[in-house]
Formats: C-alpha cells, sequence, structure tokens
C-alpha cells in the first residue's frame, strides 16, 4: 500500500522535520509573546521581513550566521515596535499586530525593489548545507530524519527544550508566565509589567524573524514574495494546539509539517491520480482544524492575554 | 517607630483622596485604618507600597524615606500588602505565585525544594495552613488571602498593610485570621489594618485612625474609645441606624412548597424547602455562605428552575421561568455579587440604570431613548444619594457603597412586589449600611416582600420579621421576630434541628 511506504520513508520524515523547522521558530516566538500577555499577530510579517532580511544580508556578503543575526534584529525591530503600541500604549493588539503585519509586508517589498530594482529572478545565495551527525544519523529512518538536516534545524529543537526549561524552571520564565497570567499580581511583587511584556514581545519577534529566515537561507536558497505564504498564521493556531506548551506546540509544528508533506506524496501516487489536487493542498488545514478544535477544549489561555496593563489605574 | 507617614497629599484630577494625612506605627503595635468608602484609606495605602506616588508628603520605613511610586523599594524595605483584591496568578501554584519577583530574574534556578519547604515552615509557623504545590485556582477565597499573607511574611515583611482583610471572609476565617495577626505581631511584626467594621477594629487594634474625606480626623486608643464614638467619628452627623418594628404579614406574595433543585448548577442544591413570602415583611435567610443561598437567590430570580415541588407567585404557579418574566412579575434583584453579576463594570451610570428595562421602558420602537435613559439615571444619583461625577462615568470608578446605591434604586425605582436582597451590605461601611437598610424598610412599609440573605446574623435579626435558617439545602421553620436568639440560629447553622424535624413531620 502507497501510503505504508511513504509513512516507512526516510526522505519523507526528513522533509517532514525540514518543513516543520521555520514553524517551530515562529510557534515558539509567538508562544513567548503570548504567555507574557500579549497576542502578537504581526507574525506573519515578521517572518516575512525576517526572510528577506537574513537572505539580503547574505546576499550583500556577510556570512550566513551574520544573515540570521540580521533577520533576527529585524525581528526584534517589529517587535519592539509591537511593544511600543501594544503595551506601553496599551492599544488593541488585534489592530496593532495586523498593522504591524502589513507595514513589515510591505517595507519588505519596497526594499527588495529598491535594492535589486534591476532584477527579474532574485539572486541564489549558498544557503545552510546539511550537517550529517555522526553515528546518529546512520540509524534508519530516524537517523536521515533527525540528524541529517541543516543546523538551523538542529537550532529549533534545541530552542525549544531551552525555552520549556526557561519558562518552567527559571525565575525570568516565572515572572513571564506570571505577567500573562496577572499582571497586577507582577506589579504587586515589584516587577515591572511593561519591562517584561516588552522583553518578550522583542524576543518573540526575533524568533519568527529567524523563523522566516530559515525558508531562504536553509529550505531554499532565495527570496520569493509569496513564501512565507501564511505559515504565520499556521503558528498562532499551533500555539493553541500546543496549549502554550513548548514540547506541545513543537509536536504540534511536526504534525502539521508531516500531514504536508504526506500530501505532497500522496498526490504522486495512484490516488493522486484520481482526486483533484486541491484536496491534498487542504489536507493539512482541515486536519489542524480538527486537531485545534480535539485538544483546544482543555487548553488553559493565560487570562491576562491581550489585556492591556495601566500603572497606577483605579 | 518603624513607619512614619508625613503629611500625604494625592490628588485625582479634582479630587483629593488623601490631604496632608500624617500617621505612624511602632514595632509591635495594630493601627486600625477607619474611614468610610471613599474616605480615602485604600489610596494612602497604595501610596505607602509605592503603586501610587503622593503628590506632597512622604514615607519613612526604619528611617529611610522610601523612592514615590515604587512598589520594590516598598517590599525591600520591609512592607508587605494584601489588597483587597488579591493580587494572585490564578493558574501558577501557591509556591510560584509568593517566589514571584523574591529572586534575581535572571538567576538560574527556581530553588523550588528550598522554597516550598520554606513556605510550608511560615505556614506552620503562623497557622496558615495551605498546599504549596497547590493551584490558586483551585483554592477557596480565604485560603488565598492565606497565599497573600505568606507572600509577605515569605519576604521578611516588618509591616503588613491589610486592605479590608474580612470583607471576603466567613466569621470563621476571620477569626483565624486575627489569630495570625496576633502570632504576626508576637513575633516583632507592625500592622496596620483598612476596615471599617468596627468590632473587628476594637477586637483586634492597639489604635484607631479615623480617616474623613481624605482628612485625618482622629487618633483614639483602642482602650479609651468606644464603637459608638468612633461610628460617629468616621461620619459626620452619624446617619441613624434604622429601627424595624414588627409588622403585621400582608398577603402571601410567593410560596414554595417542597422545592428541590438539581445538582448541575453546582454549589449546593435545596432539598424539600418550603417557605413563603409575605407582602410587607421582611424573611431573612441565615446560614453560612455555600449552603444552599445561590440556589435559592438564583430560584426567585429565575435564574433556576425547581427539579421538584411547587414555585408559586401570588396566584401564579411557575415551573420554569427567565430572569425576564421574573422582572416582569415584580421581582427585584440586589445580586450577591455587585461586580460580576450586579453591574456591567466600563458601562456608564446611566447604561447600568436601564439594564433591567431597556427593552421596555427606555426603548422606543426598537430604538433607546437616551435621553430619558438619562433623566432616569440623573434621578437615581439624586435619588439616592449616589456620590459620582455624573451619568457619564463608568461604573467601575465608583465605590462599592456608590455602586450598590445604584443597583438599589434600579431594583426599587420599579416598585416592585417581590425584592431578593442577597448580601445587600456586604463590604460597605456604616453609612451605606444604614442607607441600604432603611430604603429596605421603606419598601416593606410599601408592601413589598423582601427576601435577605445575609451571613451576619445581628443584619438578620435587626431586619427580619421572619427568619429561615439554611443549611446544606435544608431550610429551617420560620421564627418570628424575637422568638430565636443568636445560639439558636447558630445550632441551625450547625445543622441541628433539622434531623428532629424531620421526624415531628
Amino acid at each position: 500500500m502507497d501510503v505504508i511506504e511513504i509513512l516507512m520513508s526516510a526522505s519523507f520524515w526528513a522533509a517532514a522535520i525540514r518543513i516543520a523547522s521555520p514553524l517551530i521558530f515562529a510557534t515558539l516566538g509567538e508562544l513567548v509573546c503570548e504567555r507574557a500577555g500579549v497576542l502578537n499577530l504581526g507574525i506573519e510579517g515578521i517572518m516575512v521581513a525576517g526572510a528577506f532580511a537574513g537572505w539580503i544580508a547574505v546576499w550583500a556578503g556577510l556570512p550566513l550566521w551574520g544573515g540570521v543575526g540580521v533577520a533576527m534584529v529585524a525581528g526584534m525591530g517589529f517587535g519592539a515596535l509591537h511593544g511600543v503600541l501594544s503595551v506601553l500604549f496599551g492599544l488593541s493588539q488585534h489592530v496593532v499586530g495586523v498593522g504591524i503585519t502589513l507595514l513589515a509586508t510591505s517595507l519588505t517589498f519596497y526594499t527588495y525593489r529598491v535594492a535589486l530594482p534591476e532584477v527579474s529572478t532574485p539572486p541564489k545565495i549558498e544557503a545552510f548545507q546539511v550537517y550529517e551527525i555522526p553515528i546518529l544519523s546512520k540509524i534508519p529512518v530516524i537517523g536521515p530524519a533527525l540528524f541529517a538536516q541543516t543546523p538551523l534545524t538542529y537550532l529549533a529543537f534545541g530552542l525549544a527544550g531551552a525555552l520549556a526549561w526557561g519558562l518552567y524552571r527559571t525565575p525570568l520564565g516565572l515572572a513571564i508566565r506570571a505577567v500573562g497570567e496577572s499582571p497586577a499580581s507582577v506589579a504587586a511583587q515589584g516587577l515591572s509589567v511593561a519591562a517584561l511584556r516588552m522583553g518578550a514581545v522583542i524576543f518573540g519577534s526575533g524568533l519568527m524573524a529567524v523563523g522566516g529566515a530559515f525558508l531562504t537561507m536553509s529550505a531554499f536558497d532565495s527570496f520569493f514574495f509569496d513564501m512565507v505564504n501564511g505559515r504565520g498564521w499556521i503558528c498562532i493556531a499551533l500555539v493553541v494546539f500546543g496549549a502554550w506548551r513548548p514540547g506541545k506546540a513543537l509536536l504540534g509544528a511536526i504534525l502539521f509539517a508531516a500531514f504536508d508533506a504526506f500530501q505532497i506524496r500522496l498526490q504522486q501516487t495512484g490516488i493522486g491520480a484520481h482526486v483533484p489536487y486541491q484536496i491534498f493542498l487542504m489536507m493539512p488545514y482541515i486536519l489542524s482544524i480538527l486537531a485545534l478544535v480535539l485538544m483546544s477544549r482543555r487548553a488553559s489561555v493565560p487570562a491576562a492575554l491581550m489585556v492591556p496593563f495601566n500603572k497606577g489605574e483605579r | 517607630m518603624v513607619l512614619r507617614l508625613s503629611k500625604i497629599t494625592k490628588r485625582f484630577g479634582k479630587v483629593v483622596a488623601n490631604d496632608a494625612v500624617s500617621l505612624d506605627l511602632a514595632r509591635g503595635e495594630v493601627v486600625a485604618l477607619l474611614g468610610e468608602n471613599g474616605a480615602g484609606k485604600t489610596t494612602l495605602m497604595n501610596i505607602l507600597f509605592g503603586q501610587y506616588a503622593a503628590d506632597e508628603g512622604f514615607v519613612e520605613v526604619f528611617g529611610h524615606r522610601l523612592p514615590p511610586g515604587s512598589p520594590r523599594a516598598a517590599l525591600e524595605a520591609g512592607v508587605g500588602m494584601v489588597h483587597q483584591h488579591f493580587t494572585l496568578a490564578e493558574n501558577l501554584t501557591v509556591w510560584e505565585n509568593i517566589t514571584l519577583g523574591t529572586m534575581p530574574l535572571f538567576g538560574r534556578s527556581l530553588a523550588a525544594r528550598g522554597a516550598k519547604a520554606r513556605i510550608r515552615d511560615l505556614a506552620a509557623d503562623f497557622k496558615l495552613a495551605v498546599d504549596p504545590d497547590a493551584l490558586v485556582s483551585d483554592l477557596t477565597v480565604g485560603e488565598r488571602q492565606r497565599v497573600e499573607i505568606l507572600k509577605a511574611l515569605y519576604r521578611d515583611a516588618r509591616i503588613l498593610i491589610l486592605d479590608e482583610p474580612t470583607a471576603v471572609l466567613t466569621p470563621q476565617e476571620a477569626d483565624g485570621l486575627f489569630a495570625t495577626l496576633r502570632k504576626a505581631v508576637e513575633q516583632g511584626l507592625s500592622v496596620v489594618f483598612i476596615s471599617h467594621k468596627l468590632h473587628e477594629v476594637m477586637a483586634i487594634a492597639d489604635r484607631v485612625v479615623v480617616l474623613r474625606h481624605g482628612r485625618l480626623a482622629a487618633t483614639r486608643k483602642t482602650a479609651e474609645t468606644t464603637r459608638e464614638e468612633l461610628a460617629s467619628l468616621m461620619v459626620i452627623g452619624a446617619t441613624q441606624s434604622p429601627e424595624f418594628a414588627t409588622r403585621p404579614a400582608g398577603p402571601a406574595l410567593m410560596t414554595l412548597t417542597g422545592v428541590g433543585t438539581g445538582t448541575d448548577m453546582g454549589g449546593v442544591p435545596l432539598r424539600d424547602v418550603t417557605m413563603t413570602l409575605h407582602g410587607g415583611q421582611i424573611t431573612g435567610l441565615a446560614g453560612v455562605s455555600g449552603n444552599g443561598q445561590a440556589a435559592l437567590s438564583d430560584l426567585v430570580a429565575g435564574l433556576l428552575a425547581p427539579t421538584a415541588g411547587q414555585m408559586q407567585l401570588a396566584e401564579v404557579q411557575v415551573a420554569n421561568w427567565s430572569p425576564r418574566q421574573a422582572l416582569a412579575h415584580g421581582i427585584a434583584r440586589i445580586p450577591e455579587d455587585r461586580h460580576k453579576t450586579g453591574t456591567i463594570a466600563d458601562f456608564d451610570l446611566t447604561e447600568n440604570a436601564m439594564l433591567e428595562q431597556y427593552n421596555t421602558e427606555f426603548a422606543h420602537r426598537g430604538w433607546i431613548n437616551w435621553r430619558k435613559a438619562r433623566v432616569h439615571a440623573e434621578r437615581l444619583i439624586d435619588t439616592y444619594d449616589i456620590r459620582c461625577p455624573g451619568p457619564d462615568t463608568r461604573i467601575r470608578l465608583l465605590s462599592g457603597g456608590n455602586m450598590q446605591k445604584l443597583i438599589l434604586g434600579r431594583a426599587l425605582e420599579t416598585d416592585p412586589t417581590i425584592i431578593l436582597a442577597n448580601q445587600p451590605v456586604r463590604g460597605l461601611d456604616i453609612g451605606a449600611v444604614n442607607y441600604v437598610h432603611t430604603r429596605l424598610g421603606e419598601a416593606r412599609d410599601r408592601g413589598a416582600a423582601v427576601l435577605l440573605i445575609s451571613e451576619d446574623l445581628d443584619e438578620i435579626m435587626k431586619l427580619s420579621d421572619v427568619i429561615h435558617v439554611i443549611s446544606e439545602g435544608r431550610l429551617s421553620p420560620g421564627f418570628a421576630r424575637g422568638s430565636i436568639d443568636a445560639a439558636g440560629l447558630g445550632a441551625w447553622m450547625a445543622g441541628d434541628g433539622f434531623a428532629e424535624a424531620t421526624h415531628a413531620s
């Protein structure tokens, strides 16, 4: 049977992990923002900006990791803007977020045209190469899937663990979780609500941008306009799916990516000949909606998500 | 002298909340800060704790001036505050709430084990039983307050500020709190206790500081004063506490016969409840909170349908009805929680005043008649002495007493036949309490049937013509005014007597 064959193949799982990587970065970024009480709908635009910033920096001569840094800084810039408007001014997080997405997307396209006015096809860069981890990558199926990836994928997985540890095992993590639950109690314990939320939004936005940069610097080697293509919105759903926990969010991203990789392969089998390909394209989204419905019943939303905090107000 | 507030002045816009108030506190002393709602007690303490910055004056703790507007500085100087509205993150555990902010933010570990051990020690020392690993959302109100106190003790607070700590507690829990405070004072802590309950102030404080309209009205040693004197100091031209004489019962306006409710609503269901509400009478419902009061209140308000027995409204049989039908039948409601169910915090007074009649009295062909609604709100403000800047004020900015007056006015202006008054004076100061009681008495004298639900036995015994006790969803027979004393009610509240009553029937 074709389906079994697909699920058993190493290349399928390798593709799933590759597709999951940018989602992991951005989902973790969104998760940090939301844990601090800020819904960051700027994610889609910040990913576009990150994809472009990292790529153009490398094209201009920076080393690959330098490009990742540039993408992160670009994302943090938009995060800072989001924070000023939504945290310091206490404006509606929906409006600010959508505004940031529109701004980041259009600024990116504008910068692209200014930087490369004469180009019809965007130039390619020397992207991150697969690094096979010795011994581990020789394990059947799991080896090529998990241990024959680009360095950015390893970073994504490491980050999920680091964030889980940070959120639940460190004073800073506790403060971030608390500020998303009850800013008043954070203020009463002598901590700055504004500083914690600003920090979380800026850091989280940086991660989103790295997720975007993965697309241009690791998955592909060039920049296209519709590259991000709604991945940011998927990540918002993945945060809910993951019940605001890094580990579950990581699994959610892999699950979604696996559906995506699966439908591509399914199109090439015998079934694909009889069913319109749009049905296959729809699959990951339908399945993620279903999973979301099942999972989010038990999820506990941060109580102060989207609630601005104004110091000294009665 | 561990604490000195010197000539603190604080203005909110045109309102002077504190006018050159000075206060000091000695080691091991309990000072009660007494005053009406809006007298500036909480504002003063928020300045001490650094949540507001004073416009004039300064705070000195152990001889050092605190920088204004910094809770962190106050915490580090040894000031701990238990807010009236708790500042706890519900989805975090007890120990997480307590240790939050006590470690360097960029420290590497939470040292959870040591923290929990220390919390257990403190809890044992101060009789504040609570499980460090419990989620705050699973705790009762009393337990949450213990967590708040532990938060302060965990930081080695030397000065403890408690803002109306007993407003949310049962009498038993309040006694526990006082035991804890005595323990704390023995260990050298100093306590500022905000309250407007005179008997508590007399029981716990060494000294009483009375605030009135933001000014320091008087300071008295507890040993050298009386409740009466304090009451008159708090309220200029102290309002008289109304007298209630027994009146003959009017017609039966609502009759419950053998009524039971389901368990699906959560809370204690009613079991075989029989009672009659007569016009011209106040029927008091005594009992410890959580014994079925909520079910009975919901039943009368139309939020809950009986699963057994009969419910009759004058001549009309009622089975399954809605709050709207209840309103239409002349039932007015003063809900238990004025913040959650009584008002909509971000609506203004005009909107809150018309909530129950927006589609009848204040609607014209599907459009709201705002002019009429505003006039209505203005009339309520005048008639019920609601102190506020105007009908356009968001109701969240009002004090509890003024909020309650609006709810009272909204309920009484419809000239109801049955008034459901659930904890109508909880958390109010004497002036407002007397006001609400007087109005309820007037409604009774007009012929309305009042169902008064309260945990305060004094209130029940003073107002009620007939008293029922509720315990575990069962209702005692009605006792006429003067035919039962507090001890007798207490026995019924503890569940005695129900067994015999069942046998007898």
